[in-house]
Formats: structure tokens, C-alpha cells, sequence
């Protein structure tokens, strides 16, 4: 049974106020916070077993490159990964999808190819992009999202790929929106004509059980600290196949084989694409972090936050004058919204006066903004440990926002 | 750091009722800036005669409450003022924000006195000085323009 307040007590920072009220956060989709759990687990490497990995014999080495592979092995079987070599350890969501832009991109990707985005990715699926086709000539089509409701318009996907299309790279559910997109449909159509896909699962895998031998995906990226672990840790899946025939991302120690001063061999996977000591740490805490997931239950989560979601958009829709972008069928926790002629930046500002933290701005999508003719929103966004007490609190402020802003310019 | 310092009465006042905003003819080129962080936007209309003295100046655009009534102040300010004096009183006001000058040297101008309280906010001086940065560029490029 999911018991919330059992759940926050694992999280010290939930016990803090701001400005004298108690913490209401709901920035979520922007990072998450850390259990206990995962503070400590990486507390403890530091204080007990710090060390590098892989090439050390000494005990301290071996318990590291123990508790780093375990943690790369948790990853592998918290996604249903065909094997824990598909998992790459990287620095963050941008940066295993620039890993897959420049590595495979560069290799298979040429003058005329075209690469199918869609228009509400985050600029990290968008600008790695811009820059390969810079480089070779090719040419990026985007997926169009409808305005009314911040669905994703798949009916237009026949004409969009074609017999130049290389790679489909969409996120699964929208940093803006909250739409959760119908990445498995999406998928069977580009394999049906052997076009990899990459999901940008940022927002997806935290929330969402994830099963990349059910989605099909070709690639996965998604970030550590939107999910409960520390920032700096991420993770690329990649299929073996791919991922075996890609250059590395970077080159130095650990991702060689044998090295001469005029050439080299690659290092097997995973650790082909590791260049460098990694974030020994960060990994350690993602996997105490997709413990904590497990215990509490994916399925649990996902449910308890449908309902939290659920309850603060009907109580939203009763507020005069509140604009609500992205009203999907399927969609997560994510919020964005106008209210009045409130700017969200003072929107944000009020709130924050209050304890509650949300985001304002354009959230890394100016061409998704641009396309619904507004300069910002304000997003609030759920995790588990919210309460519905909590989507309360941010009612009655949005409600006192409008008296004291009254109805702007 | 209470909201009301940074919201103070006199910026939701120019927040709520703009003044010297709408379209309007300049003398020379019209400025717009943007900032990216926010989507704040500004457009501004200077009129400058041949004495170097800002007949009038509009502004339109949108953005939060911060920039929007600073950029209300800054019209109000300048108004009628040689474009010298109007560089001394940017300086004083873009020092402040960046915490170089004195904030006292605000006191001095009027309403912008109220822009005191933004400078608890760090994070939203940018708003602040959005207008100012405007008129800055503004006033450059109608002394470029004469001088050509």
C-alpha cells in the first residue's frame, strides 16, 4: 500500500520551510529530491571504499568497481536492458543524446539524410541535432503538436519519413506538456522500415515503468537526478548492435584496448564509450536511488501520481482566467500554465513567498513557445511525495496571485 | 526578504498603468531588446531634437511586473531631459543593479527609488534593467545615426 507521508519522511528537505512556510516543491520535472537512502550510499563510498575502478587489484579498487558495475547492472534491470553492456554511464540526458548524435550520427548520417524530430522536444533533442546537420548536410523534419491540446500529430508521420529518414528522435513524454507520447505505435512504423528510434525518456523514466524490450527503442536517455539520484549521472541504453558499431564519444583512459603513439583499439562495451574516471559516486547513488524506486513500486508511483494529477487539473480548470497548455489523454504530472495576465516570472516570484517552488520561463522549448505565441509558463510539476494537500495550498495562492497582481496590463 | 519590498506600491502602480506606452513616430531607429532568460520583450520610440534633449519617448512590449514598471519609470525619467544627463542617470541606475554605485544615488530620481528592493533579488535585476539597456543602445544609436 503507498503511503505517502510514510515516503516523505525519507526525504530530509521536504522538513524545511521557506519564508516561514513549509516547503511545497513543485519542481520536479526540473530535478527531483534525494531519500536518505541515496545521500548516504554515496556518503559511505566516500567515507568507506573511495577508489577508482577497473584498474586498481587493492581491496578499495575492487569494492568500487563492484559497487559502480552493480549499480550499472541495476540500471540494466530497472529498463528490462537486454544486457547491462547496453548501459553507458554518462554525464546526463543531453549528453548521451549528443553521444548518440556525434557517435553514430556522424558515422550514418550524410549530405540529404534527414533526421525526424518533433516540435515539442526539449533544445537537448534539438540543438545536437542542429549541430550534425551542420556538420554532414542533413536535414532535420519535425513532428507537428496540436495547440489545442499538446498531443503530437502521428497521423502525419507517413509523409514524414521516407526512404532518406536515418533516425527518429522524440522525447516519450514532455517537459512542457506532460503529453506522454505514443512512442511504441511510432516505433513499429519506423522499424517497419528499419529506421532506429531514440526516446529522450527524461521525464518518462522517472515517473513511468519502462521496458525498453517492449517499447523497441533503439536508444534511451534519460538523467539520475530527475529520478531520485544525484546530478551528473545519466544513462544511455543503446541497443548492442548500435552501439557496436559506433565510434566512441570521447577518447582517453579505460575506453582503449591496446595503444600505440600512432593508433589504438576500442575497449569493449560499455566501456567504449567511459573515457575517464566516471562519476564513481553519482552511479552508486542512481542505483541506491532505483532501489528506493523498486521498493515503493513504479506501478505504485505512476498510479499515485495519475490521481494527484488528475485532482490539481480539475481544481486548475476551476480558477477564472487559467490557461492550461498541454490537455493529452495520457500525460504525467507536468503543468504549465498562464494565469490572468500574470507573467510567470512574478508568478513564480509570488509562489515562492509562499514555500511553493515552481518553474518559470520557456523550460528549454522557445520553438514550442513561439508556436503557442506566448513568452513563458509557469510549470508546476509532481512527484510522489506530493500530497493533495499540497496541490491545495498551490490553489488557494494562485487564486491570492490574481488578487495581488489584480489582472495586470 | 518580504515580497512587498520587491513589489513595491509604486512598481505595481506603473505595472498596472503603464505610462508613455503604446506606439509611437521616433526621430531615430527604434530599439527592441529581448531577454532570453524570461521572454521579456521591449520595444522603445525615442524622439531626440536637434539640442540633444529627449522630446518623447513610448515603449511597448511584455514581460513581468518587474520590467514592465521599471521600463514605465525609465520614460517617465527621461522625459525632457538632455541625452547627457540621461546617460549619468543610467549609469546610476545600471550600477546600482550590478551593486557597484550606491543604491542612495536612487533616491534622487523619483519613483526609481523603488527599484531598490529588486536589487534583494538577484535574480531579478535582469528584469529591472532590461528598459535601461533599451534606452542605453537606443540613445547610441541615434548619436550614430546623427553623426553619419
Amino acid at each position: 500500500m503507498f503511503d505517502v507521508n510514510r515516503v516523505r519522511a525519507d526525504f530530509p528537505i521536504l522538513e524545511r520551510e521557506i519564508h516561514g512556510k513549509p516547503l511545497v516543491y513543485l519542481d520536479n520535472a526540473a530535478t527531483s529530491q534525494k531519500p536518505e537512502a541515496v545521500i548516504a550510499s554515496m556518503s559511505d563510498y566516500y567515507r568507506r571504499y573511495n577508489a577508482n575502478i577497473h584498474r586498481g587489484v587493492h581491496t578499495l579498487a575492487e569494492e568500487a568497481t563492484a559497487a559502480y558495475e552493480q549499480a550499472r547492472r541495476k540500471v540494466g534491470r530497472f529498463i528490462n536492458a537486454y544486457r547491462p553492456s547496453e548501459v553507458i554511464f554518462v554525464r546526463n540526458t543531453t549528453e548521451a543524446i549528443n553521444l548518440v548524435a556525434h557517435s553514430w550520427g556522424r558515422k550514418f548520417v550524410g549530405p540529404g539524410d534527414e533526421v525526424l524530430l518533433s516540435e515539442m522536444e526539449h533544445h537537448s533533442n534539438l540543438i545536437p541535432w542542429q549541430l550534425l546537420a551542420k556538420q554532414t548536410g542533413a536535414t532535420l523534419r519535425f513532428i507537428p503538436f496540436s495547440k489545442s491540446n499538446g498531443t503530437l500529430q502521428i497521423g502525419h508521420l507517413e509523409n514524414q519519413i521516407n526512404e532518406k529518414t536515418r533516425l527518429i528522435s522524440v522525447t516519450h513524454m514532455s517537459n512542457v506538456f506532460g503529453t506522454i507520447n505514443p512512442v511504441r505505435g511510432l516505433i513499429q512504423k519506423a522499424h517497419e522500415r528499419q529506421i532506429p528510434v531514440m526516446l529522450d525518456g527524461a521525464q518518462s523514466v522517472p515517473h513511468l515503468p519502462t521496458d525498453v524490450q517492449e517499447l523497441d527503442c533503439d536508444f534511451l536517455a534519460f538523467s539520475g537526478h530527475k529520478m531520485c539520484g544525484p546530478t551528473g549521472i545519466g544513462v544511455l541504453y543503446g541497443k548492442e548492435k548500435f552501439l557496436e558499431e559506433m565510434e566512441p564519444f570521447q577518447g582517453g583512459g579505460e575506453m582503449i584496448g591496446s595503444v600505440w603513439l600512432e593508433k589504438a583499439t576500442w575497449n569493449d562495451l560499455p566501456h567504449k564509450f567511459e573515457a575517464g574516471t566516471p562519476n564513481i559516486a553519482g552511479a552508486i547513488g542512481l542505483g541506491t536511488a532505483i532501489d528506493y524506486l523498486e521498493r515503493i513500486g513504479m506501478e505504485n508511483i505512476t498510479l499515485y501520481e495519475q490521481k494527484l494529477t488528475t485532482y490539481a487539473l480539475s481544481k486548475m480548470r476551476e480558477i477564472a482566467d487559467m490557461r492550461i497548455f498541454g490537455l493529452a489523454p495520457f500525460r504525467g504530472g507536468v503543468i504549465s500554465f498562464y494565469l490572468g495576465k500574470i507573467h510567470p516570472h512574478d508568478m513564480a516570484q509570488f509562489l515562492d513567498s509562499r514555500g511553493i517552488a515552481v518553474r518559470a520561463g520557456h523550460h528549454c522549448a522557445q520553438p514550442l513557445m513561439r508556436k503557442l505565441e506566448i513568452p513563458a509558463t509557469t510549470r508546476a510539476s509532481f512527484y510522489f511525495y506530493n500530497t493533495f494537500g499540497e496541490i491545495d495550498i498551490l490553489i488557494e495562492n494562485l487564486k491570492k496571485a490574481l488578487e495581488y497582481f489584480g489582472y495586470g496590463t | 526578504m518580504e515580497l512587498d519590498e520587491l513589489y513595491q506600491d509604486i512598481i505595481l502602480d506603473h505595472y498596472k498603468n503603464p505610462h508613455n506606452f503604446g506606439e509611437g513616430e521616433a526621430s531615430c531607429t527604434n530599439i527592441e531588446l529581448d531577454n532570453p532568460v524570461c521572454g521579456d520583450h521591449i520595444k522603445l520610440m525615442l524622439v531626440i531634437d536637434e539640442n540633444d534633449i529627449i522630446q518623447d519617448v513610448k515603449f511597448t512590449g511584455s514581460g513581468c511586473a518587474i520590467s514592465m514598471a521599471s521600463a514605465s519609470m525609465m520614460t517617465d525619467e527621461i522625459q525632457g531631459k538632455k541625452v547627457q544627463d540621461v546617460r549619468e542617470i543610467i549609469e546610476d541606475v545600471l550600477g546600482a543593479m550590478r551593486g557597484e554605485k550606491q543604491v542612495d544615488s536612487l533616491d534622487e530620481h523619483g519613483d526609481l527609488v523603488a527599484l531598490k528592493g529588486v536589487i534583494k533579488f538577484p535574480v531579478r535585476v535582469k528584469c529591472a534593467t532590461l528598459a535601461w539597456h533599451a534606452v542605453k543602445d537606443g540613445i547610441t544609436k541615434c548619436e550614430q545615426e546623427k553623426n553619419k
